[in-house]
C-alpha cells in the first residue's frame, strides 16, 4: 500500500466519520461512502492541501471514488 | 451582547455611508475589520479614526481580477475572513425604454456578480472554520420594484436570491447567508433626490423619516453575531415600514 494512499484514506476516514476497511479502490464518495456533494468539494479541497496540489473544478468532478482520487493524486504529484 | 472578538470582517463600499457605519459597528464589537472600496482616502479616514483592527484595502468592484483578489488579500491581512458584509453597490438609473446595454451590465457586474465572486472567494476558509457569516445589502426595490431602477431592482432582488440559494448550500457547516433590505436611508445615494422626491418617498414611510446607516449596521450586527446562528436565509428589512414584507 503506497504511502500516496494510506493519507489519502485517513482524510476520506475523518472527513466523512467511515471505517478505514470501507474506503476500497472502488468506493464511490457519495454512493458508498455517505457523502453529499458538499463534502465531496471539502474531499477535494483538503486533497490540495495535504498534498500542495490544485484541483481544478473540472477534475474535480471525475474523482467520484477512493481509486479516482489516489489516481489523480499520483498523476499530478 | 453581540461580541465579535476575535473575528475578522471584510466589508466592501466601506467608503460609503452605509459601509462605513457597519465597519465602525462590527468594530465596535470587536471584530478586525479591512475595509474595501474604490476610493482610498475615506477608506484611511475611516481606518485612522477606527485606530487599531482595521486594515484598508481599495478594490475596484468592476475589475474581475481585483475582486477574486480580495477576499485572500482579506485574509492575508487580517489572518482570516469569517465575516463578509457585501455591501457596495452602484446605480445607474434610467428609464426601462431609454436604458443602455452598458448600464444594465455595469450594475449587475458591480451589485451582483461582484456579490457572488466575494462569496466565492471567502467560502473555503469559512468552510474550514466551520463558522462564517455573510451579510448581503440587498435593497427594498429589489422586493418592491422602482421605476427608473430596472436594473439596479434586478441586481438587488437577485442578491436575495443568489444569498438563499448559498444559504442552502452551506447551513451544515456553520455558515449563514443572509440579506439585509435597507429602505430610503440618508446617505450620499439618497441626497441626490430632490425635495419633491423626498417628500413623496417620506409619505410612503410609516416611520414618517429616512432611515440612518446606524439603523443598518445594528441590523448586520445582529446578523453577524453569534446569537444570529439559528438565521439564513433570511431578508432582513429596515425600511420603517414602507413595504411590510
Amino acid at each position: 500500500m503506497s504511502d500516496i494512499e494510506d493519507r489519502v484514506r485517513k482524510i476520506v476516514v475523518e472527513h466523512l466519520g467511515v471505517e478505514e476497511d470501507k474506503v476500497t479502490e472502488n468506493a464511490s464518495f457519495i454512493d458508498d461512502l455517505g457523502a453529499d456533494s458538499l463534502d465531496t468539494v471539502e474531499l477535494v479541497m483538503a486533497f490540495e492541501e495535504e498534498f500542495g496540489i490544485e484541483i481544478p473544478d473540472d477534475a474535480a468532478e471525475t474523482i467520484q471514488t477512493f481509486g479516482d482520487a489516489v489516481k489523480f493524486i499520483k498523476d499530478a504529484a | 451582547m453581540f461580541d465579535l472578538t476575535g473575528k475578522c470582517a471584510l466589508v466592501t463600499g466601506a467608503s460609503g455611508g452605509i459601509g462605513g457605519a457597519i465597519a465602525r459597528s462590527l468594530h465596535g464589537a470587536g471584530a478586525t475589520v479591512a475595509l474595501s472600496g474604490t476610493r482610498e482616502a475615506p477608506l484611511r479616514e475611516l481606518a485612522e479614526a477606527l485606530g487599531d483592527r482595521a486594515h484598508v484595502l481599495p478594490c475596484n468592484l468592476s475589475d474581475a481580477e481585483a475582486v477574486t483578489a480580495l477576499p485572500k488579500q482579506a485574509a492575508e491581512a487580517m489572518g482570516a475572513v469569517d465575516i463578509l458584509v457585501n455591501n457596495a453597490g452602484i446605480t445607474r438609473d434610467n428609464l426601462f425604454m431609454r436604458m443602455t446595454e452598458e448600464e444594465w451590465a455595469q450594475v449587475l457586474e458591480v451589485n451582483l456578480t461582484a456579490t457572488f465572486r466575494l462569496c466565492k472567494g471567502v467560502l473555503r476558509g469559512m468552510m474550514k472554520a466551520r463558522w462564517g457569516r455573510i451579510v448581503n445589502i440587498s435593497s427594498v426595490v429589489g422586493a418592491t420594484g422602482n421605476p427608473g431602477q430596472g436594473n439596479y431592482a434586478a441586481a438587488k432582488a437577485g442578491m436575495v436570491g443568489m444569498s438563499k440559494s448559498l444559504a442552502y448550500e452551506v447551513a451544515s457547516r456553520g455558515i449563514t447567508v443572509n440579506a439585509i433590505a435597507p429602505g430610503f436611508i440618508e446617505t450620499a445615494m439618497t441626497d441626490k433626490l430632490n425635495d419633491d422626491q423626498k417628500s413623496q418617498i417620506l409619505n410612503q414611510i410609516p416611520a414618517g423619516r429616512m432611515g440612518t446607516a446606524d439603523e443598518i449596521a445594528a441590523a448586520a450586527l445582529y446578523l453577524s453575531s453569534p446569537e444570529a446562528g439559528y438565521v439564513t436565509g433570511a431578508t432582513l428589512h429596515v425600511n420603517g415600514g414602507m413595504a411590510m414584507l
